[in-house]
This record gives structure tokens, sequence and C-alpha cells, in this order.
């Protein structure tokens, strides 16, 4: 039923290993015992129903939660306690559900600070600009110019303050910042939510691409299913914190239990028994 | 109408102002980054001119150490404030973290008692004393050089802060904090620094300041009038910071001169609510109003 990647013909080791992590807030479980491998070179997609755990896995991931048990590891070394800057540092690059620039900066000012983490001048070298920081910037400049914002098609807003873009817009600079941290895994929290049918179709194109010409892994959480569907090798089920399905798309969508969770199991005296108990909460209440 | 006394008064006023707009700049620096009301500003700043007149006068170093010493003096005090009283109150309701500089305030005015006694006491003179003319208008030397110092000290600050990718990283961090930190940002680490040189440019600026008023326990109280710039021109905005000093440096001028020296600070408040009134977030600040 799973295929797991490590038995994949390529057989590399995984790039990103989630272990048996669990969260709790006070006595709730965000999370529970969930975990995956993310094999390099791969898209793989978290999905699930709202509430299902998936931001928190995320933020697991990135640092900003620390799980109450389990490992995460990345490129064979336990991040589990490693401060987030520090994870940035070791090619760990994410975008966020609601849109996180920094406002009353121009795009490439947003997309410059991306590599914030890379960069070793000093506050003397800045203020002379001389020698580290001139090289730095010059080379800063050449990469996230030619590459980065060409390869996005954002060139003609480049100077633009990003709080007067257009949503899809936005989307893409914050995927463009992400870049340019120059991640080996991107985590892209739902990176078309809200977009039109044209801007998610340019936006699956870039991350089909960011995989193809970068050599980047991505790992998404993603509602629209066509587009998970279409883009991933690896889907992975999410519901109420608990791993409940893993493997390629085809296998995820006949599976039942992920049927369930979606659409409830089909049965009516089901149905008729979870809207009773919704309807006795509310009395309740 | 003498024009030349009102040049004569409009320059000093502005003078003045720069000591505002230094002391404005010190307090917009933490609340840009931290989101912190740190209202002990003025007693930070008092500090400040203590150590100074330590390392000057009780310890008769010259000049050139004693300066230095004072502003990294303090510049420890605003990293060991911010280490064991302002972090560990992160995520906690800003009234909480206000009240905290509030008590801060009266901690430090205790200590200053306590170190050096409340009587008032003069700093060293190190500024030159020939009267300085403008035209025909007559400025004070201290006044004058204080004000020069201000604008050196302030357009430096500005440019390391625009240059230099610690004060990038200190904006990137004021506008969104979570995303800064998962760029590579260490924000803890910027938190410490804008309290740092928050408190160094208050150090300076308490030097300048008592060695025109000389020092006491009270001096603080420089404090209040730089909230009212701060909130007249925006607590996150550092032009307001800058165009708010000189602007109530103007009307305290103006007020003292052709009102009288007891409607100084009324007239200062006076602005203060008028300004209120029409734009709620400042001058120049970002609006959206918070609730203290």
């Amino acid at each position: 039923m799973v295929t797991h990647p490590q038995s994949s013909p390529t057989a590399a080791p995984p790039l990103l290993q989630v272990d048996g992590v669990t969260l709790s807030f006070g006595g709730v479980h965000a999370l529970s015992g969930v975990g995956f491998d993310v094999a390099p070179g791969s898209i793989t997609a978290v999905i699930g129903p709202n509430g299902a755990g998936k931001t928190s896995l995320f933020n697991t991931i990135s640092g900003f939660y620390r799980p109450t048990s389990g490992h995460v590891r990345f490129k064979g070394q336990d991040i589990t306690r490693l401060p987030t800057p520090q994870r940035a540092k070791l090619g760990l690059g994410r975008s966020f559900q609601n849109i996180a620039l920094f406002r009353g900066m121009t795009v490439l000012d947003n997309i410059k600070l991306g590599r914030h983490a890379h960069l070793k001048s000093n506050v003397l070298d800045a203020l002379f600009y001389l020698g580290r920081a001139r090289r730095e910037e010059a080379a800063l400049r050449a990469d996230i110019e030619e590459r980065i914002i060409d390869f996005l098609e954002i060139d003609h807003i480049r100077h633009a303050p990003v709080s007067a873009l257009p949503y899809g817009l936005q989307k893409r600079v914050e995927m463009a910042r992400a870049l340019a941290m120059q991640p080996e895994i991107l985590l892209l929290d739902e990176p078309v939510a809200g977009m039109n049918r044209e801007e998610t179709e340019d936006m699956a194109r870039f991350i089909l691409d960011v995989r193809e010409e970068w050599g980047i892994t991505v790992l998404m959480v993603e509602h629209d299913m066509g587009m998970v569907m279409d883009l991933s090798d690896h889907v992975i089920v999410l519901n109420f914190g608990q791993v409940i399905a893993q493997g390629t798309p085809a296998a995820v969508q006949g599976d039942p239990e992920v049927i369930r969770a979606y659409l409830g199991s089909g049965d009516v005296g089901d149905l008729r028994r979870k809207l009773h108990a919704s309807t006795t909460t509310q009395g309740v209440l | 109408m003498d024009w030349a006394y009102l040049f004569e008064i409009s320059l000093t006023g502005l003078a003045s102002g720069g000591l505002y707009a230094l002391a404005a700049l010190a307090f917009v620096m933490v609340y840009k980054a931290t989101r912190v009301v740190n209202i002990a500003i003025g007693e930070m700043l008092m500090v400040g001119a203590y150590l100074f007149f330590t390392f000057s006068a009780t310890f008769a170093f010259p000049l050139w150490i004693a300066i230095p010493a004072a502003v990294l003096g303090t510049g420890l005090l605003g990293a060991v404030i911010e280490r064991t009283m302002i972090r560990p109150l992160l995520g906690e309701p800003p009234i909480s973290v206000f009240m905290v500089t509030v008590g801060l305030a009266s901690v430090l005015v205790g200590l200053v008692e306590m170190i050096w006694t409340a009587d008032q006491r003069r700093l060293p003179e190190f500024m030159p004393n020939t009267p300085v003319m403008v035209g025909e208008a007559f400025l004070a030397p201290k006044v004058f050089y204080g004000a020069l110092i201000a604008v050196v000290l302030i357009a430096a600050v500005l440019l390391v802060f625009r240059f230099w990718r610690g004060g990038v990283a200190l904006r990137a961090t004021a506008a969104d904090p979570a995303a800064a930190y998962s760029m590579g940002i260490n924000v803890p680490r910027v938190f410490s620094l804008a309290w740092v040189v928050s408190a160094m440019i208050a150090a300076v600026s308490g030097i300048i300041v008592g060695s025109i008023g000389g020092i006491s326990s009270s001096m603080g109280v420089f404090g209040l009038s730089v909230l009212v710039v701060v909130i007249v021109g925006g607590l996150d905005s550092v032009l307001g910071a800058l165009v708010g000093g000189l602007f109530i440096g103007l009307v305290e001028a103006m007020a003292s001169t052709y009102l009288g020296g007891e409607y100084k600070l009324l007239a200062t408040f006076i602005v203060l609510v008028l300004v209120l009134m029409i734009r709620p977030y400042g001058l120049f600040g970002t609006h959206e109003i918070e609730r203290l």
C-alpha cells in the first residue's frame, strides 16, 4: 500500500525525515506520532482536512514549535532542537500560508533579505562599502537578478513596494524570497490558496521548474487537489494529527480511509449519528 | 514684532529640538524592533549622564575615555535590561511590558540616588564656550554644540541602519518577526541589539542634556517631553522622531518666550492633544491603533 521513498529505484537516503513527532498544546494533540520521509528531488504534498495539523507540522519542521517527542532529521542531521535561523542556514526555506512579506520594503529588498543567513560582511565593511560587503552585494545582485527574478517573471515590479502588489504577485515574491535562501528543500504552505485558475497554473509551473531546473526538493501543504495530484510524487494525508495514508497520488486517492476523512464514510447511518452528535453538543452549549 | 528676536528664539528651539530628536530616536529604535513602549527612556539617559560624571569627574579620566566608557556602560545596562526584564516577557500583553518599564524607571532613579545621592551636580565643561552667532542671532554655545553632536549622531545611526545588513535585519524584524526568523535572522539578537543601541544613544543625549542643565536624579523628566515627541511623530517612525523633536523644541521655545516659562509644558501637551485628535497614530506613524 505504501511506497516508501527508500524502496524507490534511486534508493538515496531521505533528505528530510520526520520520525514519530508528537506535538501537544496542553492536552490537545496537534500531531501524534507523525512520521514520513521526503526523498531528495521529490515533490511531496501534505494534505488533510482543515485543522488536521498541516501547518503545525510545517512549524515543527521549520523550528517554530518544539515537538513534545520525536525527531526531525535533515540531511541526516538531527535538527529537532536547532533554532530556526540555523535551519535556514542549513538549507530549509519556507513560505507562509498568510503572506509574510516585509511591508514597507521593495520587492528587491524582500528577496535580498532571503540571502541574509548566508552573508558574512560586518558593520564596518558595510559602512565603507568595501571589500567583502561590495563583493557579496555584487554576487547577490547578479544571482538574484539574473536567476530568481527572471525565473519568476517579476522583473517589472522589482522596485515596487510589496504592499501595493496584487495577491498573486505577493505570493510569487514570497517564493522568490524563499529561493534566495538557497534552500535544498522548500516548504510551501498553501502556495496557490486564493489564486485564480491562471495564477494557479503559473505557480504549478514554477514549482515543477524549481525541482527540474534548480534541483530543489519541495514539500508543500495544499488544498487544491487537482494541483496536488498533478504535481506530487508522494502524498501524505493527515487527519486529526495523524498520518492516515501516504503513497503515490493514485494510491492515496483510492484509499478508503482518505475518502472517509474527506467525504465521511458514505454510510447514511454514520452521517445520521454525526448529525445527532453535533446537535446534542450544540444543545449543551 | 521683532523678527531678529523671533529668529533667535526659533534657532534655540530647533537646537534643543535636535536633542529631543536624538532621545526620541533611542525610543523609536526599541519600539520599532520590539514593540515595547519604554517609559524609562529618560532614566536610561540619566544613567548615561551619571556614568559620564563618574568617569570624568570622580575618576578624572580624559574625555576621550570618559565618553565612550559612559556610552558603553549604558549600552551594557541596555543589554542587561533586555535580557533580564524584557525577554522573559516576550509574548505577554503589551501592558505588562509597559508596566515593567514604569517600574524600571523608579528602580533606576532609586539606584542613582543610592549611589550618587539626590543632589544636583554639574558635569565637567567640555564644549567650547565662545558664543555662536548665526547671522545676527546669538546661540548658547552648549546648545549649539549639543545640537551639532545630535545631528551628526542621528545621521550616523540612519546611515548605518540603511546600509548595514544588521539594520536591514532590524527593519525586517520590525515588519514581520516570524518571517524574519525563518529567513535566518537571529530575532532575539536583533532585540538585544535594539536595546543596546537605544541605550547608547540615550547615554549620548544624557551627557549633552546634563552638560547644559546639570544632572540630578529628577532629570528623567526630560523623558516626558521625549514621550510627547514620539507620540506626536508616530511611535514607530524615525522620520517622525526627527520632525517631532524639532517641532516640540520650537513649540517649547515659543511658549516660554511669549507666554512665560510656566506655559512651556502646557503648550507642549496642548499640541499633543491636538495631534492625537487629528492623527491618532502620530504624524508619521503606521496606521494601526494598539490598545495599551
